[in-house]
């Protein structure tokens, strides 16, 4: 399997794609957690982010903002990439170029999932990083001293992002070998993420009892409510203590795991088109 | 006796069509081995099965004497239904990864390349290769383990005729050097150019197999004499009345070509006119739509 997750990762780091997303991921976290609200609190406006103040930006802050775009906008851009990181092997007709080297499908999916994992730890560590740049420039901006969280703190993040990311590349992962393809996956899935879930959040879930109880169930809520308990902003989408920190790791655990078994499941028993 | 292929019963069904009826295929170690067929016959779908691709809805495959499972592939080379590759690298990059899964070394890359004629380009994207290349990258990655069995799907798509001609070069090289190669292809002279054996597919079922003389038949002579009931009757009385054949008109011998000389001075010797004596070659693309069309394999 090394050798797999090995020509996986010179896939994906050679794969101009790949660099695009993580870019994208640190502009939008970077304009919505930090530049947006800072210009929002320095001129003084009044909205519906008001709490947004800029005590809010100081690096004592960094967990609770890196990890507060996961639950939705950032997961879905982990989502788009493991949709590409399986899928493109169907877009391309490349399963069989790499199956017939000889290793079996579940070392190759073994490999894949491994690569997403690793860049999904990638990406989160760059979202910590950069935002904790630009949490130290406004703490200067401002003359206020710069307190970070401690190691303990930082670790427990990075490692609640890291779940939280790879959760939603595992999804993006089964949806490629459900469909087998990239677009149908993609837009499925963001319609999920971006649409159905603010949908049953907002509507459904205040007028029907049952879907509330779901809800609490599902991945999204579960993410958000585990950025929640690790101090991610609740006016954030997708971020509000539906349930409690523990119970919602646990859940979006299961949840990983159970969308790396059901892909290699489909994976080893369909056939290669 | 440990055949590099070896099928029996090999079927697949989808819902009601049979892409593959009950097929056994046998391939010799060391020879050459041509599966022709046309399009939709079921080629590609077997050497899918073949390689695990796809799998059987009835029968086994065995391939050099393993059954199934991990490892199955060690010592195959493979190119399926064209050249598949990740287009934002280059073609050496892209046989860097196929290496890395195959557990070869890099300077296997280089030697592949080298042999399929394409290093001067392998530091160019996949996306800008022409089909031809793109087809040469698909033998190299093959080629990359070093294979004992190569199995070839159409390798001369997309190639000009001068990539055909070295493509048929490689193939016999591949051959003489020892290696095994199954070529399926459904381009009658680059078979009859290239293969040891032959079997036909249509219609998902092996219709004939055997080596092209064998396909083509016996060796003979073809005939036109008058008057004809008295040639018949002589060249019974010469050859005997099983090797007279009454073809179109003209008699078909089986004979010796090289006894044409003998057989038309007996004719003539008879006082029959002699108006046409050539050696009796079935053409092999007849002999293939005959198999196609009809799915017999009367072919002696």
């Amino acid at each position: 399997m090394s050798r797999s997750l090995r020509a996986e990762l010179v896939k994906l780091v050679r794969r101009p794609a790949a660099w695009l997303l993580l870019a994208i991921t640190l502009a939008l976290s970077l304009i919505f957690t930090y530049l947006f609200p800072y210009a929002g609190a320095a001129g003084g406006a009044d909205g519906p982010n008001t709490d947004r103040a800029l005590p809010a930006m100081f690096p004592d802050h960094l967990v609770g903002n890196s990890l507060g775009g996961l639950p939705v906008f950032l997961g879905a851009i982990l989502l788009i990439l493991g949709v590409l990181t399986v899928g493109g092997e169907y877009g391309w007709g490349t399963w069989k170029t790499v199956l017939t080297q000889g290793p079996t499908r579940l070392e190759v999916y073994a490999g894949k999932l491994l690569a997403l994992a690793l860049a999904a730890l990638a990406v989160v560590l760059a979202v910590f990083a950069v935002g904790a740049v630009a949490a130290a420039l406004i703490a200067s901006a401002e003359g206020q001293p710069v307190r970070w969280p401690s190691a303990g703190d930082l670790v427990v993040g990075v490692g609640a992002g890291w779940l939280i990311a790879t959760m939603w590349a595992m999804l993006g992962a089964v949806l490629a070998v459900a469909l087998r393809a990239v677009a149908l996956p993609v837009g499925l899935g963001l319609v999920w993420m971006l649409a159905v879930q603010n949908l049953l959040a907002a509507i459904a879930a205040p007028l029907v009892d049952w879907v509330a109880t779901a809800q609490r169930g599902l991945p999204g809520p579960n993410a958000g409510a585990l950025a929640a308990a690790l101090g991610a902003p609740g006016d954030t989408p997708g971020v509000a203590a539906t349930v409690g920190g523990g119970q919602a790791a646990v859940v979006v655990s299961a949840y990983l795991v159970g969308f790396a078994v059901v892909g290699a499941a489909l994976l080893r028993r369909r056939d290669i088109g | 006796m440990n055949l590099p292929v070896r099928t029996e019963g090999l079927t697949k069904r989808y819902g009601g069509l049979t892409a593959v009826r009950n097929l056994d295929l046998t391939v010799r170690a060391g020879e050459v081995y041509g599966f022709l067929g046309p399009n939709g016959a079921g080629k590609t779908t077997t050497l899918r099965m073949l390689l695990g691709l796809i799998r059987p809805s009835a029968g086994t495959v065995r391939l050099l004497g393993r059954t199934p499972g991990a490892g199955r592939l060690t010592g195959v080379g493979a190119l399926i239904e064209g050249p598949a590759f990740y287009p934002y690298l280059s073609g050496r990059d892209n046989l860097r990864v196929l290496a890395r899964y195959a557990g070869v070394g890099a300077d296997r890359v280089a030697a592949v390349l080298d042999l399929v004629d394409l290093a001067d380009r392998a530091g160019d994207r996949y996306a800008g290769y022409s089909l031809g290349m793109k087809q040469r990258l698909g033998v190299a990655a093959a080629l990359l383990k070093d294979p004992r069995l190569l199995i070839l799907d159409e390798p001369t798509n997309g190639l000009d005729p001068a990539g055909m001609a070295d493509m048929r070069t490689l193939i016999r090289r591949l051959g003489a050097a020892g290696s095994t190669v199954l070529v399926s292809s459904h381009l009658l002279g680059e078979v009859e150019q290239v293969c040891d054996r032959v079997g036909v597919i249509a219609r998902g079922e092996l219709v004939a197999e055997g080596s092209v003389d064998e396909l083509r038949g016996a060796a003979g002579l073809r005939v036109l004499a008058d008057p004809p009931e008295q040639a018949v009757a002589r060249a019974r009385e010469l050859v005997g009345a099983d090797r007279v054949r009454v073809v179109d008109g003209g008699l078909e011998l089986t004979i010796a070509p090289e006894r044409a000389a003998w057989l038309n001075a007996e004719l003539v010797g008879a006082g029959l006119a002699v108006r046409e004596l050539r050696p009796r070659e079935r053409d092999l693309e007849q002999i293939f739509f005959d198999l196609v069309e009809r799915g017999t394999a009367d072919v002696a």
